[in-house]
């Protein structure tokens, strides 16, 4: 049997408690880098080395999106080529490396993030400047 | 959230959108003609002072009075030289040079509309909780009045200052800058460059790059092939009477062939020059690397060699944007949390065909914002969690 609960409760319990933003570590040059520092706001909701390992992982991914490899350059002398036509029926590396990493994000958020109450936004949508964590409000009784 | 505002007016059973869409310019336009379904594109949020065209694929500047010059100017000089020149040549001389003629032309229009219309790497702004969350930072850390508002990176043993864009609200990643006239910070940024009616950044510079090598090539083709019809008509009939074939034509093409060869030959030469160095034209301007600064003074962000520097430049790979994606702006999975004592839930995912929102899986949730949803798609129990969550279902 559900619980019934009005729309008026449900939106306080989805308060947003705070913002934390990892920003890039640039030491490496411009290539795309996110911090692994630990910010202090989520030391209580979840362990310091889940979240290390998770922002490594997207930096992996980022660095394997832009190297500069044998396929990039194929990739791009290809496209030189065909007056950069390809990429009208094919994807770029890159593109194919933030789906991936997108769907990372989601299988991470599922299921490590959400449970905690954080929620974890895909860098892209904030121009590749930062990892947004939004924390939201822990009033649950159980969990 | 205005979204949650929304809720209450509607009534349960009736089909309504609740927008997602959450715009950091404040304001958010109302465009006439627009489907109350259709999701806001994030394009059409757009803060900075561009053009969009074919629904956000094509970014130029505002002004775009000199790319229409540019492009006039490469029309008329080809033209003409295919309309008089051409048919002399394919016969006296060979069929290959309007073939090769032909194939540059393309090459150069192909590039000059690849460089003015691809988006140059447009940093988007500051959301309005990242640029608190910016300045609660700034005003922690500074002890003076005013606080510093730059950073200091160490960056391949070489220490390099971030600056805060003031429009934007963020710490500028190195070798971005902010554009005057688009009012927007560009990734590694070259220059605004007014003929091809855009900025020339990270995402377009290759294309840039291209279009002015091409464009040097077709001019001195063109010069070439101009002067050797004058000549070999010179020779048969005398030089008076071979100018006498639509003599019009000769002070305008040779006066544009000629300063355009010194001038796109000579912004070629410069342009390899830095692409060698892995510099930008703001940089090399500023002097930034100049070993005049000082003796450590060095480009961090060269590979060290000319090969790599120049395929990491032209053949590396090309980023999406990030500012104008086609997706509506809002999330696409919406995640919700899970907060007990609500003993279901659902995961809400967009079809970006329909643009309606279906529940996929059932798991403890809160629901943080939502579009439409679409009944056919609920499988029965979840219909009821709904329902008694007082969401409006389609009809």
């Amino acid at each position: 049997m559900a619980e019934t609960h009005s729309l008026q409760d449900m939106r306080q319990q989805a308060a947003v408690a705070a913002k934390v933003f990892i920003q890039r570590d640039y030491t490496k040059g411009t290539v795309c880098q996110f911090q692994t520092k630990f910010p202090s706001e989520l030391e209580t909701r979840i362990d310091k080395q889940q979240f290390e390992e998770t922002v490594q992982t997207l930096n992996n991914l980022y660095a394997e999106a832009e190297k500069l490899g044998s396929q990039s350059y194929v990739e791009g002398c290809l496209a030189c080529l065909t007056a950069y036509t390809i990429f009208l029926c094919m994807e770029t590396h890159y593109e194919k490396v933030l789906k991936k990493i997108a769907k990372y994000i989601q299988e991470q958020n599922d299921k490590i993030y959400a449970p905690r109450g954080l929620l974890l936004t895909d860098p892209i949508e904030r121009g590749l400047r930062v990892i947004e964590v939004t924390i939201f409000e822990d009033r649950s009784l159980t969990r | 959230m205005s979204h949650m505002d929304q809720y209450q007016q509607h009534h349960p059973g009736q089909y309504n959108q609740v927008c997602t869409a959450h715009s950091s310019a404040g304001t958010e336009p109302c465009w006439p003609g627009q489907r109350t379904r259709s999701p806001r594109r994030k394009w059409q949020l757009f803060p900075g002072r561009n053009r969009f065209y074919c629904d956000g694929r094509l970014m130029m500047a505002r002004q775009a009075g000199v790319f229409y010059l540019t492009l006039g100017l490469i029309l008329l000089t080809t033209g003409l030289f295919f309309t008089f020149d051409c048919p002399f040549l394919a016969s006296n001389l060979s069929p290959a040079i309007p073939a090769v003629g032909g194939v540059l032309f393309v090459f150069v229009m192909g590039m000059l509309f690849r460089a003015s219309f691809t988006d140059p790497g447009v940093l988007p702004r500051a959301t309005p909780d990242e640029a608190a969350d910016l300045e609660r930072q700034i005003e922690s850390s500074g002890c003076s009045r005013p606080p510093p508002r730059t950073r200091e990176v160490l960056i391949n043993g070489q220490t390099v200052k971030l600056k805060y864009c003031f429009t934007c609200k963020i710490f500028r990643p190195p070798r971005a800058s902010h554009c005057s006239l688009c009012d927007n910070c560009v990734e590694r940024f070259d220059h605004h460059c007014p003929w091809v009616g855009n900025c020339v950044g990270r995402r377009n510079y290759r294309f840039f790059y291209l279009f002015i090598v091409s464009l040097s090539f077709l001019t001195v083709f063109i010069l070439a092939f101009v002067i050797t019809h004058l000549i070999i008509r010179s020779n048969r009939t005398g030089f008076l009477s071979a100018l006498k074939d639509s003599p019009a034509r000769y002070p305008f093409t040779l006066a544009v062939c000629f300063f355009s060869v010194w001038s796109i030959v000579g912004l070629s030469g410069f342009h390899t020059y830095l692409i060698s160095s892995n510099q930008t034209t703001n940089e090399d301007i500023k002097g930034s690397w100049s070993t005049k600064r000082g003796k450590e003074n060095s480009n961090p962000y060269s590979y060290g060699n000319i090969q790599t520097n120049c395929c990491a430049a032209l053949c590396g790979p090309l980023p999406p944007r990030s500012v104008t994606q086609l997706t509506p702006a809002g999330p696409n999975t919406v995640h919700v949390l899970a907060f007990d004592p609500l003993r279901f839930g659902f995961t809400l995912q967009l079809c970006k065909r329909t643009k309606d929102l279906y529940v996929t899986k059932l798991r403890p949730a809160v629901i943080t914002h939502v579009s439409c949803v679409s009944r056919q798609e609920l499988p029965y129990s979840t219909g009821e969690a709904l329902r008694q969550f007082g969401l409006p279902l389609a009809v």
